[in-house]
C-alpha cells in the first residue's frame, strides 16, 4: 500500500495494523469489551506476516509472556480495557523493573470494577501514576483520531525501544470503535539491535539476565536514579500536545483524547460567537506536556479542563499554573460522552465570569 | 618410581558459575541445580539455554547459572517462558519452580503452558511448605502437617487437600512427559538426573512439554536436621506423592504430544482435521 492511500479502519485494526508495520510480530492478550476488535485483527493477521498472535489464559498471563518476549529482544504488544489493565498492572511492573520495551494498549471503558462498556477515560490516575507497584513511569500516548491511533502505536515500538522501556496508547471505546480514513506507515525493515536480550550467549558474551530484583538496598536505589534519570531525558525530548487558537486565547480549554475532539467544536463555536476561546490538547499524558502548557500561563486568564472522568487530567494542569489562573474542571463519567454544548456552556460560564 | 597420574572425577559442572548459592544445609535444591547444570553441559546447550527462575528460595537462580535467565514474577514462569520460546524456538527455555510457585499462584499459567503443549521443560521442587517465607503451609503440604500457618496441622475440613501435580497435569495432551523423582540417595539422584535429561531432550526434539517433579525436603522449615529430613519424606510424602513416570508419549509409541493428542480424539471430526499444528 502507498503511504498516502487512505483506508477507512477502525481505532482498534488502526492499531493493530500500525504495530505490525512497525515490526511488532508477537502479540498476547485476552478477551475484553471494547479492544476486541484490536485482538481479533491480530489473530488473522499475524498468520500472515509469520507472527504469534496468542490468546493467554488470562491477562496475568498475556502480559508475562509480553515480558519474555521483550527479554528475549522481539517487538511485542498486549491490549485491553480498564479491568484487564488493572491484571496486568503487576506484569508491567516487573517490566520496568527489569527495563524492557512493549507496547500495551489500553482502550478504556467506564469503571471502577467492572463498571460498563462504553468509553471512558478514568484510568488516567492508572496510566499516569500507578500501574503496578514501585518508583516507576511508562510513556503514555492519548491518541485522539484514528490516524493517530496508527501513527502514535508505530512510533511507540521506537520510543519503547530507544529508552527499554514500556509504553502505552490510552484510547477509549469511542475511538477504538469508530471508523476513519486513516494513511498506514511504511513497514520497517530494519530494527534496532538488543544486546541486552536473553537469546542464548553462544559463547560469545557473558550471560544476560533480565531481572528486577536486587535484594542490596543500595543496588535497587542506583537502579532506579538510573531509570529517573532517563525519564528526565524522556520528559525532555518526548512530550507532545497541540494547540488550538492557544496563541490570543482568554480561555483555554484542557482536554485529551475522545473528549478533546467535543472540545474542539466546543471551542470553534466559542470563537463564532465572540469568546477568545483555544485548546490545548496534550497527546503524551507521561510526560505531561508541562513547558508547552506553562508557557500559556500569562495570557490565558482561565482554564476548563474536560475528561471523561470525575477530574483526573485536572490535577496535573494544576500542578503547571501553579495557581496563577483559575482551572475549572468539567467531566461526565461512567460512560456518559459530553456534548460540545455542555462543554460550550461552560465556557460560556466561565467568560461570563471574566466579564464581571 | 612410577609415574603418578591425576584423573579428575568430579567437578563443578561448566554451566554452573564458581559462586556461593543461598541454599540451606541440606537442601535438594543444590542437588537439583548441580543434576540440571550437568544436563545442560552433556546436552552441549548452554549456549542456546534461557532459564526462567520463580520467586522462592531458587530466586537467585540466575546468580548461580551461566546461561542466560529471566527472573519471573511468581507463578509467572509458565507464561514468561512461553514468550521465550515463542520468539526464539531453537532456544531451550527451562522454568524451575517450588511448590508454591507452580502449584499454587501459578497454578493457571502451569495447566495452560501445558495443555498448550509449549515446547518447554519445567523442573518442579516440590518440599510441601513455603520456604523463603519461612515455612508457610503450601498446595503441597501433608494432611495434618504442622506450618507456620498451619500451627495446628493441615484441617482439611477447612484448608482442603494437597495437589498432586503430575496426577492433574497426565489428563492434558499438550503433555509429553511427567515423572516424579527425588534426590534422597545416589540411586535416586542417578533416577532424577534421568529423568532431567530426558525433559530436556525432549525440547531438543520437539516432542512436548515436559516436567520433571522432584520430591524434596526443607530441614530448615521442617524442623529437622537433613538426614531427618529425608526419613520424614520417605515416610509421609512418597507415600501421598509415589514417585514414577505419569505420562510418557514416546514409551507409549507415539512421535510427541501431538500424536498422542490426535489419537485420543480420533473419534472427534473436528478435532480430527487436518492441519493442526
Amino acid at each position: 500500500m502507498a503511504q498516502n492511500e487512505k483506508v477507512l479502519m477502525k481505532g482498534n485494526e488502526a492499531i493493530a495494523e500500525s504495530a505490525i508495520r512497525a515490526g511488532c510480530r508477537f502479540f498476547f492478550g485476552y478477551p475484553i469489551t471494547p479492544q476486541t476488535e484490536l485482538a481479533a485483527y491480530m489473530s488473522k493477521r499475524m498468520p500472515k506476516v509469520e507472527g504469534t498472535y496468542l490468546q493467554a489464559e488470562s491477562e496475568v498471563a498475556a502480559i508475562n509472556m509480553v515480558y519474555g518476549a521483550a527479554a528475549a529482544g522481539a517487538r511485542v504488544m498486549t491490549s485491553s480495557s480498564s479491568p484487564g489493565i488493572s491484571l496486568k498492572s503487576e506484569g508491567v511492573s516487573y517490566i520496568a523493573g527489569a527495563d524492557l520495551p512493549c507496547l500495551i494498549v489500553n482502550i478504556e471503558r467506564g469503571g471502577p470494577g467492572l463498571g460498563s462498556i462504553q468509553p471512558s477515560q478514568s484510568d488516567y490516575w492508572q496510566a499516569t501514576r500507578a500501574l503496578g507497584h514501585g518508583d516507576y513511569h511508562m510513556v503514555v500516548y492519548a491518541p485522539a483520531t484514528v490516524q493517530e491511533m496508527a501513527d502514535l502505536s508505530y512510533k511507540a515500538f521506537d520510543v519503547a525501544d530507544k529508552y527499554r522501556t514500556p509504553v502505552m496508547i490510552l484510547g477509549d471505546g469511542m475511538l477504538g470503535q469508530m471508523m476513519e480514513p486513516v494513511s498506514l506507515p511504511e513497514p520497517r525493515t530494519e530494527l534496532p539491535e538488543k544486546p541486552w536480550a536473553t537469546t542464548g550467549h553462544r559463547g560469545q558474551r557473558e550471560h544476560n539476565v533480565a531481572n528486577s530484583l536486587y535484594l542490596s538496598a543500595e543496588e535497587l536505589e542506583r537502579t532506579n536514579f538510573e531509570r529517573f534519570e532517563r525519564y528526565d531525558i524522556i520528559k525532555r525530548e518526548e512530550a507532545l500536545s497541540e494547540e488550538v487558537d492557544c496563541d490570543d486565547a482568554d480561555i483555554i480549554v484542557v482536554a485529551f483524547g475522545a473528549s478533546s475532539r467535543i472540545a474542539r467544536s466546543a471551542v470553534k463555536e466559542a470563537r463564532k460567537q465572540g469568546i477568545k476561546a483555544g485548546l490545548f490538547r496534550p497527546i503524551t499524558l507521561w510526560p505531561f506536556p508541562v513547558e508547552a502548557l506553562a508557557a500559556t500561563v500569562g495570557h490565558a486568564k482561565a482554564y476548563l479542563t474536560v475528561e471523561m472522568n470525575m477530574g483526573q487530567m485536572v490535577e496535573d494542569v494544576r500542578l503547571v499554573v501553579e495557581g496563577r489562573a483559575p482551572v475549572e474542571f468539567y467531566g461526565r463519567t461512567g460512560g456518559v460522552i459530553p456534548t460540545p454544548d455542555e462543554v460550550l456552556e461552560q465556557i460560556r460560564a466561565i467568560d461570563e465570569r471574566l466579564g464581571e | 618410581m612410577a609415574e603418578q597420574t591425576e584423573t579428575l572425577k568430579y567437578e563443578r559442572p561448566k554451566s554452573l558459575l564458581p559462586v556461593v548459592t543461598n541454599y540451606c544445609p541440606g537442601c535438594a535444591h543444590g542437588t537439583v541445580n548441580r543434576l540440571v547444570a550437568e544436563v545442560i553441559d552433556e546436552l552441549g546447550i548452554e549456549g542456546t539455554t534461557i532459564g526462567v527462575s520463580p520467586v522462592g528460595c531458587s530466586v537467585m537462580m540466575y546468580q548461580f547459572f551461566g546461561c542466560d535467565f529471566v527472573e519471573a514474577a511468581h507463578g509467572r514462569a509458565p507464561a514468561v517462558a512461553t514468550g521465550l520460546k515463542r520468539v526464539n524456538p531453537d532456544n531451550i527455555v527451562f522454568a524451575y519452580q517450588g511448590d508454591g510457585d507452580l502449584a499454587s499462584i501459578g497454578m493457571a499459567e502451569t495447566i495452560h503452558a501445558a495443555t498448550r503443549g509449549e515446547q518447554i521443560t519445567v523442573i518442579f521442587i516440590n518440599n510441601a511448605i513455603y520456604g523463603m517465607t519461612g515455612g508457610q503451609m503450601a498446595p503441597t503440604s501433608l494432611p495434618n502437617q504442622v506450618t507456620q500457618t498451619s500451627p495446628y496441622g493441615r484441617d482439611v475440613a477447612t484448608a482442603g487437600y494437597p495437589v498432586r501435580v503430575c496426577e492433574l497435569l497426565s489428563s492434558l495432551d499438550g503433555v509429553a512427559y511427567l515423572e516424579r523423582v527425588t534426590v534422597d540417595t545416589p540411586a535416586h539422584i542417578r533416577q532424577a538426573k534421568k529423568a532431567i535429561r530426558k525433559a530436556f531432550q525432549n525440547q531438543v526434539d520437539g516432542i512436548g512439554y515436559s516436567l520433571v517433579e522432584v520430591v524434596a525436603t526443607c530441614p530448615t522449615n521442617w524442623g529437622m536436621t537433613p538426614q531427618d529430613s529425608f526419613e520424614w519424606m520417605r515416610e509421609n510424602m512418597l507415600p501421598y506423592y509415589p514417585l514414577g513416570v505419569y505420562r510418557d508419549v514416546v514409551a507409549e509409541g507415539f512421535a510427541d504430544a501431538a500424536e498422542a493428542a490426535a489419537a485420543r480424539a480420533a473419534d472427534c471430526p473436528i478435532a480430527s482435521q487436518g492441519g493442526a499444528r
